[in-house]
């Protein structure tokens, strides 16, 4: 790989090129086989504190990005905030700032404003890696299912790639475009019509309302969760129906490809985007996906302190 | 006392003049203009190779005073626009208390009594509150001195409460301003509606959500006769409605701010708050017909939408921060660079826009540089050339899109009433 990684954050794939990208992955496939050995730990990080600041409750992704680091020997702090006690409290900044006068190498960061994890980045010297920012971008979790549809389907180029669900409020399913389109997989967006967001298709993906249609020839869907209870709009279809034109049952997936590959960020809603026969029939890769999760976070983590070093470094020279 | 400015290109629309002229001041008024006047001034300014022009009238300034000095004062934001080359502001009314009321206009015209340094303007507010329930009484509010008015920030929605807005200032001969926007339709947008707010995961504001409301604003103003202004117009749809009603002989003029004409939505992709206003960026198509209906006088004035902020409001999560950004310093060298240097705009044009057209709309006796006119006079090196630094600001917010940009022309001297009030490197 002749690219090597020189950014000192991870804040989304939109600016990464197709390499970056590509090193991230083979990087990840390195570190996978740490999590199988006994002693499931690699110096890597050793020294190193992470911590992880999380705006928004997240179980999945903050643990993940927890056995992640420890693996890599780093030390963990997590800090959880109240979004509601962020308008009286203390500025981003500033608590990014405090953050780093702790000594801190890396920051993880869920927040939730789109744009949030680039505007702390701006103002620290620490790594920021972004772990997922309003409806923007969620780059370790499009990697984590990039990797595992690599490593299912051997490549990515030329791959037929499906999301189906709320694309407009989707931070998964943006990283996942931008991510799959850089790799040269062809990519399919299919949601009720209030729930694709304006020009997406200006993104380098096709827009259809019609599940069936978005199934026909795809090597793999990747199924969003339907957040109904951060509806806001009141546009969101009910649930019954919703599972009814846009969940992935059986019946639906005979009609695919036999070999399809069935995806979810999680957490699933079980009857509402997809049936529990698919969830954990032979097509489901949901709990592999959380596996893979732990490589791709080791590997991010490991390349923003990598290159962080060779900045400060470069600084003081 | 008396001024000299010897040897400048005078450039007055006003008077249909622009080659090289001596100017002479005597205590606040311009006395002559000819050619080679000589006599021993007090002061004489040599302004060989510069542009002498009417001092700017910016028809959209938030103070912010009374009620939030921390952004802004009437003596900060008035040195500011002195910096800027601007002699004469019209305050926006959406100050706390708002201009709803003679008790309101009372207070700020003692403030502006004691700290203004430039010539200060009230628009007084349409509704009370703003809030788009109940008319202020426009008689008691013009016997105040209010020139304009508007509810600024806020649309009047009900259709019934505007055209009663439209009689009584038609009956008072008193300008509307109308800042278009539905609310419904733009709901909780941050950036353009479309593509980059799609990449962005930014709730999007349409152009709908301005144009229709144009649209509606023009044909109301229509029926009642009464003349109009569209405040800060930003996209082409809203341009071509004005024009239309330009044509058919209504009573409308307009203003676009120097942001909508020199960027667009790409420049909000890194999330820097700094460009995020209302109405917001538009697309790249948007921004050139606003330059082309700068060039064809669809656009009558360039103003500035001079929006403070504290750094605490701004230099946070985009989707939290406010909106608006600060104009006044930079708002002639961003037209300059982008009108100017590019031959959209000769100079007697500019000055129009950003002085005598203004000036016109408002019905106030200045932008002009003939003979017993206020001594308002701006005298700009159009060579120059420099970057926008936050340091520089003299407002006390700096909440700019032009950061770090380098723009081309600076003010040399500004003249309000008569006084150098403004010398490059100093405030008097």
């Amino acid at each position: 790989m002749p690219v090597a990684w020189t950014r000192k954050d991870l804040l989304g794939l939109e600016d990464l090129s197709r390499e970056e990208i590509e090193l991230i992955l083979a990087t990840a496939e390195s570190f996978k086989e740490v999590s199988s050995r006994e002693i499931k730990k690699v110096p890597a990080l050793r020294g190193k504190t992470v911590v992880n600041l999380f705006y928004e409750p997240s179980t999945r992704t903050r643990v993940s990005f927890e056995v992640a680091a420890k693996r890599l020997s780093a030390d963990v702090i997590n800090i959880a905030t109240e979004t509601s006690s962020v308008k009286k409290g203390e500025t981003l900044i500033d608590t990014g700032r405090n953050i780093e006068a702790l000594k801190v190498d890396i920051i993880v960061m869920r927040h939730n404003y789109s744009g949030a994890a680039i505007m702390l980045a701006r103002h620290v010297h620490a790594s920021v890696v972004n772990a997922g920012d309003g409806w923007h971008e969620h780059p370790t979790q499009a990697l984590l299912d990039i990797f595992t549809l690599k490593e299912k389907l051997g490549r990515i180029s030329g791959l037929v790639v499906s999301i189906v669900g709320d694309i407009a409020h989707s931070r998964v399913a943006r990283s996942n475009i931008w991510g799959l389109t850089k790799l040269g997989a062809s990519v399919t967006v299919c949601a009720p019509p209030v729930l694709i967001p304006p020009e997406i298709e200006k993104m380098g993906v096709k827009v259809t309302h019609d599940i069936d249609e978005a199934l026909a020839n795809a090597d793999a869907v990747n199924v969003l969760r339907m957040q109904f209870e951060r509806d806001e709009s009141g546009a969101f279809p009910q649930q019954l129906e919703y599972f009814k034109k846009f969940g992935i049952t059986e019946d639906r997936l005979k009609k695919a490809k036999k070999d399809i590959i069935v995806m979810h960020p999680g957490p699933i809603n079980r009857g509402i985007e997809m049936s529990s026969e698919v969830a954990d029939g032979a097509n489901s890769v949901i709990l592999e996906q959380v596996t893979n999760g732990i490589a791709v976070r080791m590997a991010v983590l490991f390349l923003v302190a990598q290159a962080n070093e060779h900045i400060k470094h470069e600084d003081t020279d | 006392m008396k001024i000299l400015i010897k040897n400048g290109r005078v450039v007055d629309p006003a008077n249909k003049l622009d080659g090289i002229s001596d100017i002479l001041v005597e205590n606040s008024q311009i006395i002559r203009v000819e050619k080679d006047i000589r006599l021993n001034a007090d002061t004489t300014i040599d302004a060989t190779g510069k542009i002498v022009m009417p001092g700017l009238v910016d028809m959209h300034v938030h103070l912010r005073e009374p009620g939030r000095e921390d952004k802004e004062t009437i003596c900060s934001g008035t040195k500011a626009a002195l910096k800027g080359g601007v002699t004469t502001v019209l305050a926006m009314p959406n100050t706390c208390p708002a201009m709803d009321s003679p008790e309101a206009l009372r207070l700020l015209k003692g403030i502006i009594k004691k700290s203004a340094k430039a010539n200060v303007f009230i628009c007084g507010a349409i509704t009370k509150g703003r809030l788009g329930q109940e008319l202020v009484d426009l008689a008691k509010l013009k016997k105040e001195g209010v020139v304009a008015i508007s509810d600024d920030g806020a649309s009047v929605d009900s259709d019934k409460l505007f055209l009663e807005a439209l009689k009584q200032a038609h009956k008072q001969k008193v300008l509307v301003i109308s800042h278009c926007e539905d609310k419904f339709l733009s709901s909780s947008g941050v950036v353009n509606r479309g593509l980059i707010a799609t990449r962005m995961g930014l709730r999007g504001i349409s152009k709908e959500s301005e144009y229709k409301r144009v649209a509606r604003d023009i044909e109301l103003a229509a029926k009642t006769h009464t003349s109009i202004h569209i405040a800060h117009v930003s996209c082409k749809e809203s341009l071509e409605i004005i024009a239309k009603a330009k044509k058919k002989g209504i009573k409308v003029t307009c203003e676009t701010a120097p942001h909508y004409f020199a960027l667009h939505e790409e420049a909000v992709l890194g999330f820097d708050p700094n460009f995020k206003m209302n109405p917001p960026l538009r697309g790249r198509d948007d921004m050139l017909a606003l330059r082309e209906g700068l060039a064809d006088t669809t656009i009558d004035a360039i103003a500035s939408d001079h929006a403070p902020h504290t750094e605490n409001e701004k230099e946070i999560e985009f989707e939290r921060a406010e909106f608006g950004v600060t104009g006044l310093e930079t708002e002639l060298a961003v037209a300059i660079t982008e009108l100017i240097e590019t031959g959209i705009l000769e100079w007697p044009e500019l000055a129009g826009k950003m002085s005598l057209n203004p000036a016109r709309i408002l019905g106030l006796n200045k932008g002009t540089l003939g003979i017993g006119a206020d001594a308002d006079i701006v005298i700009v090196d159009p060579a120059a050339e420099w970057i926008v630094e936050k340091e520089q600001f003299l407002s006390k917010s700096k909440n700019c899109a032009f950061i770090a940009k380098k723009l081309k022309g600076s003010v040399e001297y500004t003249l309000c009433s008569g006084k150098i009030a403004y010398k490059a490197g100093s405030v008097r």
